[in-house]
């Protein structure tokens, strides 16, 4: 065991003087609910030497316990969410640590699995790994997590990195041949673009079986002897996830915004009398509304609505959005000019951030969003210019 | 059973029916129900609704398939514009990622 690095997944490296909670320290609430009579339990002292950390190691929130099987301890994850991977949840949702929000790469256990037990292969993003654990209540499974760095099934299969050789890889490292008797591992459909099941079975003897698109028809799937129904297989979003996977561009876009402020507030501030402060702050309110309603048409409004906003193109999806959201301006009370290029400014980044939604979307090629790109950025960056020049007019010490 | 549709006559999807064998799996992979089945043969029935993800070429052993595989994404794109990079889910922005 202390030669082999899989051993420690599930944990990670504190600094020797953080004092490591050990299970069997037992609390009163502890001693006094769990030691009933025929229910041998870890925190009243019966069986300790099982559950020591390595010095150095602290346990991760989502492990159980440990198993023992023929390549070590395999750590037991628990099935069910809890407030920090919650709490994670949120941050990551919203860009925050979500370049770090992984796993250890390795073997996990769930339940108590056996010898016949089914492997489930998923990424070390945190937020993919718990959607996976969540849907598992009562199921016995062993749980492989591939090294994405981070990222979800889908992506990762893209680039490849959820692949056929960190797969074969994988199994390799953590003995999977000596874990199982059988010789299948169920890869999610979505990983498909990335593991080449023919290739799998012929480097390692695994024989891949694709299990559903989502995790929550996993039970059924395994009940059903591995096989999915024709809905488990086609990928479908619904509002809600279409507007929590757009959230991320608030974290995204922050350069971009503190840019915009110091280039909203000069353009207005400057002109034929040197500089207005009164009409740099003006010029800075109503082009970031502008500016805050495309945003929001085009990363809220056009995720939600994507199915019902008339035409194909997520750029013109979003400019619909965009002049829809952008009628707000009018309730603002600014002058004709101002308003116009308020409502045009709203148009344009509606457009541009439905465009770039194409991204975060579940059924659109490269060769469409390249085709609809062509066809947008012309009309985006003439919108844009016009909407520039409506606005600056508007507010007046003309400087166009 | 018809999902969401984006813009027509554009993917790059090939299928070669004379080195099919029949066996099944285009369809298992593929998220958009994109192909379906002559006795023995792959079809592509809804090639409209591909979206060039690369899981049906990658999983044909006879490489009956072809497609240029690719992330729809248009903040990828741009960037591959700007740097002559292959269009990839990184976006450019070291530990972020877009997707």
């Amino acid at each position: 065991m202390p030669n082999c690095p899989e051993d420690l997944s599930g944990r990670s490296p504190v600094t020797p003087h953080e004092s490591i909670t050990l299970p069997w320290e037992a609390t009163p609430e502890c001693a006094s609910s769990c030691c009933a009579p025929g229910e041998p339990s870890p925190c009243c002292g019966a069986q300790p030497s099982v559950e020591v950390d390595p010095p150095g190691y602290r346990r991760w929130h989502f492990v159980a316990g440990f198993l023992d099987t023929p390549v070590g301890r395999v750590p037991r994850i628990k099935n069910r969410l809890e407030l920090p991977d919650r709490i994670g949840a949120a941050l990551v949702r919203l860009g925050i640590r979500r370049g770090r929000y992984r796993v250890a790469p390795g073997l996990y256990a769930v339940g108590q699995p056996g010898p016949e037990s089914p492997v489930l292969v998923t990424a070390n993003y945190k937020l993919t790994f718990d959607a996976l654990r969540k849907e598992l209540p009562g199921l016995k499974a062993w749980v492989l997590v591939l090294n994405t760095r981070g990222v979800n099934v889908w992506c990762a299969a893209g680039k490849k990195t959820f692949g056929t050789a960190e797969l074969v890889a994988r199994i390799h490292a953590v003995h999977l041949d000596k874990v199982v008797t059988h010789r299948r591992v169920v890869v999610p459909q979505l990983g498909a673009p990335g593991v080449a099941a023919h290739e799998v079975k012929a480097a390692c003897g695994f024989r891949v079986a694709f299990g559903p698109i989502r995790a929550s028809d996993l039970p059924a799937f395994l009940a059903a002897g591995m096989k999915a129904t024709p809905r488990m297989r086609l990928v479908r979003s619904n509002p809600w996830e279409r507007l929590i996977v757009g959230l991320v561009e608030f974290a995204n876009e922050r350069k971009t915004m503190a840019l915009l402020t110091l280039v909203l507030f000069l353009l207005a501030g400057v002109g034929l009398d040197v500089f207005s402060l009164a009409r740099a702050w003006l010029g800075l309110w109503t082009g970031f509304s502008a500016y805050a309603l495309g945003f929001a048409a085009g990363n809220l409004l056009t995720p939600l609505a994507l199915p019902w906003l008339p035409g194909r193109s997520f750029a013109r999806k979003g400019a619909e959005a965009g002049a829809l959201a952008g009628l707000t301006a009018l309730a603002l009370g600014q002058p004709p000019l101002t308003t116009a290029g308020m409502w045009l400014g709203a148009m344009v980044a509606g457009s541009w951030y439905g465009m770039n939604f194409t991204g975060s979307s579940t059924f659109t090629s490269p060769s469409g969003v390249e085709k609809e790109m062509r066809r947008a950025i012309p009309f985006q960056v003439a919108g844009l210019i016009l909407s520039v020049i409506l606005w600056r007019r508007g507010i007046g010490g003309y400087l166009l | 059973m018809t999902g969401p549709r984006y813009i027509e006559g554009v993917a790059t999807l090939r299928l070669n029916a004379n080195a099919c064998t029949g066996c099944g799996t285009c369809r298992e992979v593929c998220p958009h129900g994109v192909f379906g089945h002559d006795p023995g043969k792959a079809v592509i029935l809804d090639l409209d609704a591909c979206m060039e993800c690369g899981a049906c070429a990658l999983n044909c052993r006879e490489t009956a398939l072809s497609v240029t595989q690719g992330v729809g994404c248009a903040r990828a794109i741009i960037h591959s514009w700007l740097t002559g990079e292959p269009a990839s889910c990184d976006c450019g922005g070291g530990e972020s990622s877009c997707c």
